[in-house]
């Protein structure tokens, strides 16, 4: 340590500006790295690379090309929305109407194409449902202060029915064939969907807003605290209205590449989906009481389960079981955190009693 | 005061003593020697800085905490506690500094909550119920309708119920922590009747405060902890104060409230006609650059409402605020904040900070938009920056990584401090700034506060601590329900004058 802390004996001289100099004596140590990677999101990352070798290994079929082009396509959906749904549990509140959402798109982009309208139009009219239908959401939760369990089981059901409603039972399939074949295409030989690259350029977007940006710190100090948040000039109201306009479009998005991708508009496209989405979202270690998450441990949750998922159907594994699975893990991912410290604290408990002079 | 000397009459045997405990949490050892000795009849102060083991302490009698080692009798009786119930089963009542009552049952229902007095049919009696509360409160002095709904009742209210219950539970030792951070005086001269009321029918009451007037008025006997030990006990009658603090604080502490004279400069803040109907009505001040202005007054008199109706937390119906000739936009705190304005409120763990962040991400809270660029926060400007506001400060923390919520009361008021003044504001509120904080902390930001006044900063500082509103404003505003009703320079502000227009504004405004 440089001498001028010798002179930091009382606040008052602290506060004198040449003592910005001893700013330099700040460690700033490995501490950080053994951190990141013991950390949540790493063990996530550990768990997911594990699962994929074990499946390599034991799956019959997993290691081919084609199983890169299957699994991700069927995880774009959920690892879409749940980028929003992170920052909107992350923040405290929830949002169940998504896969509603992404219904009711499915079902107005079909009905729009069939009335004639061009289909650049028509996608973008999809869109701005989705973020009508979250601002619908947003003003409900963020305005009115309503909770957003309730609003959103609501407008689960409301834009369900919407749907519905929009397209009856009736299907749409005649999509112009160039752009459902794009929505399967590959990039080259790699396997890789070539939409990836727009959602890859998503998850990297909603990854700098959480993490990078004064927007994103403001939420998790929401998430736990709205009065203090508030104290700090953070507009709660604001930022939640905006979370869920955000999750209704890409809610929107979901929809558009379900429709596209089995080339078929269905009033029940992608139902179900929100419970799949916030599985995801909490195996991959955001909190469900707010404050704490963070965007690479959701995608290493939602591909985690995404690989599960396939390796098991590949191994011919009923879908009742691979429900069952995937509820296990989310209840494990849960409990394991508190059991480790439980034990942590038992052991200490039992070294200090040791430690203790016996009476 | 009562006979206490040795030799003529041997005390009587404690109804609670603790000796040696120990509890450890993690590496922390909390509680090092946790050792006190309470006897019926006598009120028993309980001292020490923060994070000197007091609420460990409590904890352990409580039945919170189990003890890592340690002796601990009930009546010459050793006990283990397992739980809360254990405790309250051989007689001992806590009552918290902010209690908890279920805010839809009504007094009487919150006395009685699980032991209902029952009537014919084994169904609940309510009018024995009722009367059993009236005749608590009879006993107690204290007129409070049982009928009465627990939501909206004062602070001190509550306290006072949950005196009650625990009287009606047969307490031979009542604890009450720091019961009168959040009272106003004339709150505090009934809590006390109370309080001595019980020691005559021969309670022990552990009574713990940071207030040395409180504890020579009410006290027998005073414990003095630091570091976790037991340092001393001692008969109240039989020392000072200043020899209490050195115990207290291992050191001398040279004076509490030392505002140095600082050049007072231009206008910064200017309050015109602020009315919030109900709440506050023509607020009118100003704060000039280098001043500390106090805004005194009882507890719900309305300060910290017009407190945040200047920084744009809550609305306000009519008035304006000026910040440097500048309209400040209503209910708007960033707008607040981005004209130089600064908050340190009165809640620190709800309003102050985010407990489960870092002291880093609390610290650069308020300094996010001025640390993003192109619309990103640079990660090391912002460790540094967090860095060197908690160094300034000397906030004690093992690491800027630990979550606020480890750090001692102290030191987390200071975090509050340096996120603020790490907005390098031009006005600052304080409101209460020293509550619940040691005395060795206190006075540092007692020293911080003349300091940045003396930087040229407008301070107001809203404090129910007579002796802090004294020792540090230049100018003391005194409001009552809701108005100014005095306007004090430092040499007119005495603690008389202050009190009796906090209390009485009818006849001071002749």
């Amino acid at each position: 340590m440089s001498e001028t802390n010798t002179k930091e004996s009382t606040a008052t001289s602290v506060l004198s500006a040449d003592t910005t100099k001893t700013l330099r004596d700040e460690p700033r140590g490995r501490t950080g790295w053994s951190r990141i990677l013991l950390g949540r999101d790493a063990i996530m990352i550990y768990a997911l690379i594990a699962t994929i070798v074990v499946a390599m290994i034991s799956v019959p079929r997993f290691a081919s090309p084609v199983t890169t082009g299957f699994l991700l396509l069927d995880v774009i959906p959920v690892l879409l929305i749940a980028m929003p749904m992170t920052l909107i549990i992350i923040t405290g509140e929830i949002d169940l109407s998504v896969a509603s959402i992404a219904g009711l798109t499915s079902a107005s982009i079909g009905v729009l194409w069939q009335a004639g309208f061009d289909i650049g139009l028509v996608l973008v009219l999809g869109v701005v449902i989705g973020l009508v239908a979250g601002a619908f959401n947003g003003f409900l939760v963020a305005v009115i202060g309503l909770p957003s369990l309730a609003v959103t089981i609501g407008t689960l059901a409301l834009f369900r029915g919407l749907a519905l409603v929009v397209i009856g039972d009736n299907a749409v399939a005649n999509f112009p064939p160039e752009l459902t074949g794009f929505f399967t295409s590959k990039l080259g030989a790699t396997g890789i969907p070539t939409v990836m690259i727009g959602v890859v350029i998503i998850v990297l977007a909603f990854g700098v807003v959480l993490h990078f940006t004064p927007f994103g710190r403001g939420l998790y100090a929401l998430g736990y605290s709205p009065e203090a948040a508030r104290f700090v000039g953070i507009h709660v109201a604001r930022s939640k209205f905006w979370l869920y306009v955000a999750s209704g479009g890409v809610s929107a998005l979901a929809g558009i590449f379900w429709t596209l991708r089995y080339s078929s508009a269905r009033s029940d496209n992608a139902s179900g989906l929100e419970l799949a989405v916030i599985a995801a979202v909490l195996l991959g270690g955001v909190s469900i009481f707010g404050g704490k998450g963070s965007i690479p441990g959701v995608v290493a949750g939602v591909l985690l389960i995404g690989t599960i998922n396939y390796a098991l159907r590949l191994g011919r594994v009923s879908d009742v079981v691979l429900i069952i699975v995937t509820g296990t893990l989310l209840i494990a991912s849960v409990i394991t955190p508190s059991i480790a410290d439980a034990i942590r604290r038992r052991r200490h408990d039992q070294r200090l009693r040791r430690s203790l002079p016996q009476a | 005061m009562r006979d206490d000397t040795p030799g003529l009459e041997s005390p009587p045997p404690p109804v609670l003593s603790l000796s040696g405990a120990v509890k450890t949490f993690g590496p922390v050892v909390a509680l090092a020697d946790g050792t006190v000795e309470i006897r019926p009849g006598e009120i028993h102060a309980l001292v020490g800085e923060n994070g000197a083991g007091k609420s460990t302490l409590v904890k352990i009698l409580a039945g919170l905490y189990h003890p890592d080692a340690g002796e601990f009798e009930v009546e010459g009786r050793p006990v283990s506690f397992r739980t809360v119930a254990d405790s309250k089963a051989v007689g001992i009542s806590v009552i918290y500094q902010e209690p908890t009552l279920f805010p839809d049952l009504t007094v009487a229902e919150n006395i009685f909550i699980g032991r209902q007095p029952r009537g014919r049919l084994g169904l609940i009696s309510r009018n024995e119920m009722r009367a059993q509360a009236d005749r608590l409160f009879e006993r107690l002095g204290v007129p409070i309708d049982p009928d009465r709904i627990a939501e909206g009742l004062s602070i001190a209210d509550q306290q006072i119920i949950e005196i009650a219950k625990a009287i009606s539970l047969d307490a031979k030792v009542l604890i009450m922590d720091e019961p009168t951070a959040a009272l106003s005086g004339v709150e505090v001269d009934r809590l006390f009747a109370v309080a001595r009321n019980l020691r005559d029918r021969g309670a022990g009451i552990l009574f713990i405060s940071h207030r040395f007037d409180e504890i020579f008025a009410l006290t027998d006997r005073i414990t003095v902890m630091r570091d976790g030990r037991y340092i001393a006990t001692h008969d109240t009658a039989a020392v000072s104060a200043p020899e209490i603090v050195r115990e207290m604080v291992g050191r001398d502490i040279a004076q509490l409230f030392p505002k140095e004279p600082a050049e007072i400069g231009e206008v910064v803040l200017e309050v015109a006609g602020l009315t919030r109907a109900g709440v506050f009505a023509d607020i009118d001040f100003e704060v000039r650059a280098g001043e500390i202005v106090a805004l005194a007054g009882l507890v719900g008199a309305g300060r910290t409402e017009v407190a945040r109706a200047v920084f744009g937390i809550d609305a306000y119906d009519r008035g304006s605020v000026r910040l440097l000739g500048a309209q400040v936009r209503a209910r708007n705190p960033q707008a607040a904040i981005d004209a130089g304005m600064g908050f340190v409120p009165e809640d620190r763990r709800k309003q102050g900070l985010v407990m489960d962040l870092s002291v880093t991400r609390n610290v650069s809270l308020t300094l996010r938009n001025t640390l993003a660029r192109f619309g990103l926060i640079n990660g090391a400007r912002e460790r540094r920056e967090a860095a060197e506001w908690s160094q300034r400060l000397q906030v004690k923390t093992g690491s800027p990584d630990y979550a606020v919520s480890t750090l001692s009361g102290g030191n987390q008021q200071k975090v509050v401090l340096a996120k603020w003044l790490a907005t390098e504001p031009k006005f600052l509120i304080v409101d209460e700034p020293t509550r619940g904080i040691d005395v060795g902390t206190k006075s540092e930001v007692h020293r911080l506060l003349s300091d940045l006044a003396g930087r040229g900063i407008a301070i107001l500082m809203i404090s129910s601590e007579l002796p802090e509103v004294l020792g540090m404003a230049d100018r003391v505003l005194v409001m009552h329900e809701g108005r100014i009703t005095a306007r004090l320079d430092r040499a007119d502000a005495t603690p008389e004058a202050v009190m009796h227009a906090a209390t009485a504004s009818m006849e001071h405004s002749a």
